[in-house]
């Protein structure tokens, strides 16, 4: 408490707690208060910002306690429960940014799902409660102070999204449910023999510890080797499974692709990395109980398995939504890498990673939630041209994926560079090799498919049968001469298939028959009567453009400079790889 | 208790207890399943119980009753509820492995959990971690019914199984891991029963069945 006069002044300093203690519930107690609001007023406008708010409490608690732990080190608070330190500040920081970026899109976002009569006021309610609770367990996990709190920690937010992943109740929805708790709880079981057998190690060494981090880390060298190695595994493949990584992989896109757009963001934006973070807490263990090789080579196979399958699934794929959910698959395997790899450089890299990746897919997948919205459809080949009906929308989405195929000046690109210089210079010549290849033809295909969605001629014949009834034929006819005229024009770019603008002819009024959401309607008059009206029509850009475009330039920021995330993002680093 | 005496009782015990997971292994009628898995239930309370009277502790005790009420009471209760909602009596007619390789498939199992338990054991030479191997057993058992079954209940039974072996480990390791955990982990393991039992009833009503071979939807 000496570097910053913030914690001198005694006003943070309560007789009963001292600071860390309230203000490290906060994190905690802002969204659980935040779902008793919902559960008692319900969705409705007066409660509309109560998420954002609650997001942001998160967000603000998250960097004061961060501004703490760099200055004055670690804190334990409530009965030696919650502890925090460098690295789960740090975590918090990127549960808060994503919980706010994810709040701010939510009223939009349900407001047309209500217009669209597919959500009414109690799935509402239902949802935002939910993410709320989320929210607050998410918090939890990153701040308990030992592996058992963690463990419910992760297991409850199991129970609480299944709700959300299968609240549309379709047969898809349902499906995805089940084996996301299935596969989920599955892989939690394991992580709990694991932390079972890790307790009974730690009970026979010579001053026997419980499971907090400190304890086990201070205990690990003596462990004995044979129960700590059946331990580890257990607990890397196990919150690995929660975290999206092969071998247990195959309920991510199911659940990422089913689940309503905001809560797809989180749980692709910081859930599977909450649950990494698990992983790695366990690495700092059993490299220290079994030195580095043994959690190293566990880490590169389920890295290399989890950007094999991504790689070979993204080739061919056909839905946006599970195509961003691979793109998860992949970054976590870039997690891993990172975390096999184990120097500072390369820690560093992954914590960087996990922010860049939370910021890029949140804004992501939100933007895959309105362009399912806009369209009516998840699939890659029936959205086209969309960068001509709603420009800032696919600027937003064509910059994320820029940003998520690490491209500078994006966070990622930076991470990934550090990884790829860390892994040469540990000496995983091979696998870093192939993990380049392979996140090259995740890039090739993400660019490819994303280029077909956004680019080429506008599907947009539709007419609008209120207002539009009597210019049907000039509707059509416009937007057919524009497809002409845009046809020899290789604006698609050189991934994108040439024949595009070509083929929109043909599939124009099938499209139009498929589609009948009203929301196509004012792009199909903007298309067809030019700028004027579409300037009228389109009113101020929407919460969710700010909230997407925000995350992206946060992420391209971060790309550029750390500024005051440096020292904790150093400090953190140094808790992993326990260098001074 | 003398040593011989808890040493025979804890054999028993475990043997009972492996008995009974390999018995769901056999039984093809759901009720029957959920029957065997209650004498699970009872047959985990009874090892905790014998942990708590050989060690004199009065909270393992406690422990014990809960394990009683939750996974002999509460948690059969739940299945055979939501298998009688499912209407006709449900049978594994097809299981992906057919009973006669699902007992090979134990018996290998039960080796490899010897196998795999020796450092386990070697730790802590007792009677208690003697009987270790059993508990990973019958995880590695409640993970085979848990991939191999179609019917949505006899997964969860699946997973129920998992769920027991670890508990045994648990205690059987004697590690006190903190009651906030033992009740956060048994709170858990209840909710998953829930909702996986809500979501199966949401099926039946989008699906018209719970043969999981209905789940086609996604794919890639």
């Amino acid at each position: 408490m000496t570097n910053s006069p913030l914690w001198e002044s005694k006003l943070w300093e309560s007789p009963l707690w001292g600071w860390p203690a309230w203000l490290m519930l906060l994190p905690v107690l802002v969204p659980l208060l935040g779902a008793l609001v919902f559960g008692v007023l319900g969705w409705r406008p007066s409660t509309r910002w109560v998420g954002a708010v609650s997001a942001a409490c998160v967000l603000g608690a998250a960097i004061a306690i961060a501004a703490g732990v760099t200055a004055s080190g670690p804190q334990v608070a409530f009965f030696s429960l919650l502890r925090v330190d460098a690295l789960s500040a740090f975590l918090l920081i990127v549960i808060g940014a994503v919980a706010l970026i994810s709040a701010v899109a939510t009223p939009r976002y349900l407001a047309v799902e209500v217009e669209a009569g597919r959500a009414d006021e109690r799935d509402c309610r239902h949802m935002v409660l939910l993410v709320q609770v989320f929210l607050a367990l998410m918090a939890l996990a990153v701040l308990a102070a030992g592996l058992g709190v963690l463990w419910v920690a992760m297991e409850a937010t199991t129970i609480v999204t299944a709700f959300l992943v299968g609240q549309r109740r379709g047969r898809a929805a349902v499906e995805a449910a089940w084996k996301y708790v299935v596969i989920c709880s599955t892989g939690i079981a394991l992580a709990l023999l694991g932390t079972f057998l890790l307790n009974f190690a730690a009970q026979h060494t010579p001053l026997p510890a419980g499971l907090d981090w400190v304890d086990l880390v201070a205990a690990a060298p003596n462990l004995d080797p044979g129960v700590t190695r059946i331990a580890a595994a257990l607990l890397i493949v196990g919150f690995g499974t929660k975290a999206g990584l092969a071998p247990l992989h195959a309920w991510l896109p199911d659940a990422h692709s089913q689940a309503p757009a905001p809560v797809s963001a989180l749980m692709s934006g910081v859930l599977i990395s909450v649950a990494f973070y698990a992983v790695l807490r366990v690495k700092v263990i059993a490299d220290a109980a079994l030195g580095p090789e043994f959690a190293r080579a566990l880490l590169v196979v389920l890295a290399l398995a989890s950007l094999m399958l991504a790689a070979s699934l993204l080739l061919a794929q056909r839905d946006y939504k599970r195509m961003l959910a691979y793109s998860s698959i992949e970054n976590m395997g870039l997690l891993a890498l990172g975390a096999a790899i184990g120097s500072p450089l390369a820690i560093a890299a992954v914590l960087l990673h996990i922010l860049g990746h939370g910021l890029a897919k949140s804004s992501l997948f939100l933007g895959a939630g309105r362009i399912l919205q806009v369209t009516g459809t998840s699939r890659i080949d029936r959205v086209r041209g969309l960068a001509a009906r709603e420009p800032l929308l696919a600027g937003c989405f064509g910059f994320g994926v820029l940003a998520i195929i690490a491209f500078p000046p994006f966070a990622l690109f930076a991470s990934e560079l550090g990884m790829a210089r860390a892994g040469f210079d540990a000496g995983l010549g091979w696998q870093m090799t192939a993990a380049l290849l392979l996140v090259l033809v995740i890039a090739a295909s993400l660019v490819n498919h994303t280029s077909r969605m956004l680019l080429g001629a506008p599907v947009a014949a539709v007419a609008a049968p209120s207002e539009a009834a009597a210019s049907k034929d000039t509707v059509v006819d416009a937007a057919g001469l524009e497809a002409v005229d845009l046809a020899p024009v290789p604006a698609a770019g050189p991934f994108s298939s040439p024949p595009v603008a070509v083929r929109t002819l043909p599939a124009r009024s099938s499209v139009a028959v498929a589609s009948p959401i009203p929301a196509v309607l004012p792009i199909a008059i903007e298309v067809a009567a030019g700028p004027t009206v579409a300037d009228a029509r389109r009113s101020r850009p929407s919460a969710e453009i700010y909230a997407m475009g925000g995350a992206l330039l946060t992420c391209a920021v971060l790309g550029l400079t750390l500024g005051p995330l440096g020292p904790l993002l150093a400090q953190a680093t140094a808790v992993i790889t326990r260098t001074p | 208790m003398s040593t011989a005496l808890y040493t025979q009782l804890l054999n028993l015990v475990a043997g009972a207890f492996l008995l009974t997971a390999v018995l769901i292994l056999w039984r093809r009628e759901l009720t029957g399943i959920i029957d065997v898995f209650a004498l699970q239930g009872v047959a985990l309370a009874t090892l905790v119980g014998i942990i708590a009277v050989a060690e004199g502790s009065a909270e393992l005790g406690a422990v014990a009753v809960g394990v009683l009420v939750l996974r002999a009471g509460v948690l059969p209760w739940v299945l055979r509820r939501a298998a009688a909602s499912a209407g006709v009596a449900q049978r594994e007619t097809k299981p992906l492995v057919n009973v006669v390789s699902s007992l090979l498939a134990a018996a290998a199992l039960t080796l490899l959990a010897y196998a795999v338990s020796q450092p386990l054991v070697e730790l802590a030479p007792s009677p208690a971690t003697h009987a270790i191997p059993v508990g990973m057993a019958v995880v590695l058992i409640g993970f085979f019914v848990l991939v191999t079954r179609r019917l949505a209940l006899s997964q969860l039974v699946g997973f129920l199984l998992l769920d027991n072996g670890i508990t045994a480990v648990g205690f059987l390791t004697a590690t006190g891991v903190g009651l906030i955990v033992e009740l956060g982990v048994s709170l858990d393991v209840l909710l998953v029963v829930l909702v996986l039992q809500v979501l199966k009833t949401r099926m039946r009503e989008a699906f018209g069945a719970t043969d999981l071979d209905e789940l086609r939807e996604l794919h890639d």
